[in-house]
């Protein structure tokens, strides 16, 4: 039999009648999915590309006691905000134009959460060796610094390879995998499917926490959601770094990183962000801001965002 | 008022700031760094090592504080205006960080006497008074590549007798661990009183220099520790001419540095 055109199977692939090929979801079906108690990954880095409507979504929702492993910044502030969060997994918590996170601030000082500080490269460790299916990667990062003492998880062995020249070996740390139950990424543009791809310069940790996190807990959101055919046309070759097998649901969410920014299409919002940030100061202030910004609908808040920019 | 020499020696009468001095010192901790990637984070430290590139030392790779390595001379460049030699997003900075082939000077909420910093919390780490942004790439930096310190208000609090927590490892931890910490090396800090290295039997803070302006006992009862103080201390050195163009009219156009470091005599 003469093989078929790659064209023709593709174009079958994408168009066929099958339900489930077609992975979009809205955010509310994303809290469906999740389950209290879990540990969550969100993408982004500080404030910038974060999957705000999901982390919303969270918010308004019943799910407590999260393990939240992030780059952090407003997501895991508004989380420990809501009372949401269990445990802070994290190299930095931090908004970018304001340096330190006042929420998270608040919740580490309060001790309403538990807290795993990593340096940024034990971080891409832990979830490389989640994504690979190892136990640990070793490292010598952290050796002489308090994050020994700080997070229990760390532990050191010495190499089972002889040290440089057929040295003494050399102590390291064993950085452990990172287990994940979840991650939520937002990017640019995805298809149905789960493909998807960053436009701005910068993917984060975004593909890895996705390759890190099982099979039916892997989420995004996107500025746009489009038909495979066209994925490419929005950006480079290079720029297509997730793919479906990482994905289990698309929720598209045009502004869905606002106040946060989200490269080409938007920057930062800093005033909705220092109103965020202030609201930081009592029980009251925040109650306000969860009120106008967070216990809203999306369209909503879509509206308020276009009528706050005109 | 302090005055500026011109590499022939000649005095031009202008008047250098205190944030001037600071970014000359900067520029210095990058001399003899050759093909790495000098990474100095924050204002003064950024037109430093800008300054060190478009002078004295050229083949450093500066990155544009963000994704990609630039070639630019200016501190801080928009985003059309960058001369992209490298995309460079935050996982490949540990490429550079693990090899070795990077000098990064970090800010430090305290430091002690052997260089250790901490920019992760004060007071009791499980409960801590101020959380500050976390270990962030401190712990992985100090183990693997050169760094160095910027302090833009030297006191007793950020220079202290024991920094609260340990993010950034100092000559002390290093020499505990032997072999493993042996690509460790706190080269300098530079405050806006004066600059520090650690070329002392044991490593612990020596007084380099101070800045035009400022005293040895100044700097002494700024200081939380016992800082070793030679007979003579000199002063920190004056851009040249050449160098002071090259600050004020390229790097830094806006004067960001100024309030970063206001000057004394302003």
């Amino acid at each position: 039999m003469a093989p078929e055109l790659a064209g023709e199977i593709l174009w079958r692939d994408v168009t066929r009648e099958d339900p489930m090929a077609d992975k979009t979801m809205t955010e509310e079906d994303v809290v469906g999915r999740l389950r209290s108690g879990m540990t969550v990954a969100i993408g982004g880095w500080a404030s910038r590309r974060k999957p705000m409507s999901i982390v919303r979504a969270i918010v308004r929702s019943d799910l407590d006691d999260l393990t939240i492993v992030t780059h952090g910044g407003p997501d895991l502030g508004l989380l420990c905000a809501a009372g949401k969060v269990r445990r802070a997994v994290y190299a930095f918590v931090s908004l970018d134009t304001i340096p330190l996170e006042p929420h998270f601030r608040a919740a580490r000082q309060s001790g309403a959460i538990e807290d795993e500080p990593l340096d940024e490269g034990l971080f891409h460790l832990g979830l490389q060796a989640a994504a690979w299916r190892v136990p640990f990667l070793p490292t010598r990062v952290g050796l002489g610094s308090d994050l020994l003492r700080d997070n229990p998880r760390l532990t050191t062995f010495t190499s089972p390879v002889p040290g440089p020249g057929g040295g003494e070996p050399e102590q390291l740390v064993a950085m452990p995998a990172i287990e994940l139950d979840a991650a939520i990424c937002h990017l640019n543009v995805a298809d149905r499917r789960g493909n998807a791809l960053f436009l701005g310069p910068d993917l984060y940790w975004d593909d890895l926490m996705l390759q890190a996190a099982p099979t039916g807990g892997r989420f995004l959101s996107a500025e746009k959601v489009v038909d495979t055919p066209d994925l490419a046309g929005h950006g480079t070759l290079h720029q297509m770094r997730i793919s479906r097998m990482m994905v289990d649901g698309v929720v598209e969410a045009p502004g869905g990183a606002h106040f946060t920014l989200c490269d080409p299409e938007y920057p930062r919002d800093e005033v909705v962000q220092k109103a965020y940030a202030t609201s930081a100061s009592s029980p009251e202030a925040w109650a306000e801001f969860r009120a106008n910004w967070v216990d809203i609908p999306e369209d909503e808040y879509r509206r308020k965002v276009r009528e706050a920019a005109a | 008022m302090t005055s500026v020499t011109s590499e022939t020696g000649r005095t031009t009468g202008t008047h250098v700031t205190r944030a001037e001095v600071c970014v000359v010192a900067v520029a210095e901790c990058f001399r003899g760094d050759g093909e790495i990637l000098a990474n100095p984070i924050g204002t003064i430290p950024m037109i430093g090592g800008r300054l060190a590139r478009a002078s004295f030392e050229p083949d450093l790779c500066m990155t544009d504080g963000e994704a990609t390595l630039i070639a630019n001379d200016r501190a801080v460049v928009a985003a059309a205006d960058r001369v992209v030699e490298y995309w460079n997003p935050y996982r490949s900075m540990f490429d550079w960080v693990w090899s070795g082939r990077r000098h990064v000077m970090m800010g430090a909420t305290q430091v002690d006497r052997y260089g250790n910093q901490n920019l992760a919390a004060i007071g009791d780490y499980a409960r801590p008074k101020v959380q500050l942004l976390g270990y962030r790439g401190a712990p992985g930096n100090t183990i693997n590549d050169t760094t160095s310190y910027w302090v833009p208000n030297h006191g007793p609090k950020v220079f202290v007798e024991a920094v609260d927590t340990v993010s950034g490892i100092g000559w002390d931890k290093a020499a505990a661990l032997g072999d493993a910490g042996r690509f460790v090396e706190i080269r300098r800090v530079v405050s806006n009183l004066g600059v520090f290295d650690f070329a002392t039997p044991d490593h612990t803070m020596r007084l380099a220099s101070v800045h035009p302006g400022v005293t040895v006992d100044e700097v002494v009862a700024a200081t939380g520790f016992a800082l070793v103080v030679p007979d003579d201390v000199p002063e920190s050195r004056l851009p040249t001419a050449d160098e002071l163009h090259l600050i004020r009219d390229v790097i830094d156009p806006d004067g960001t540095r100024e309030a970063e470091v206001p000057d004394p005599a302003a």
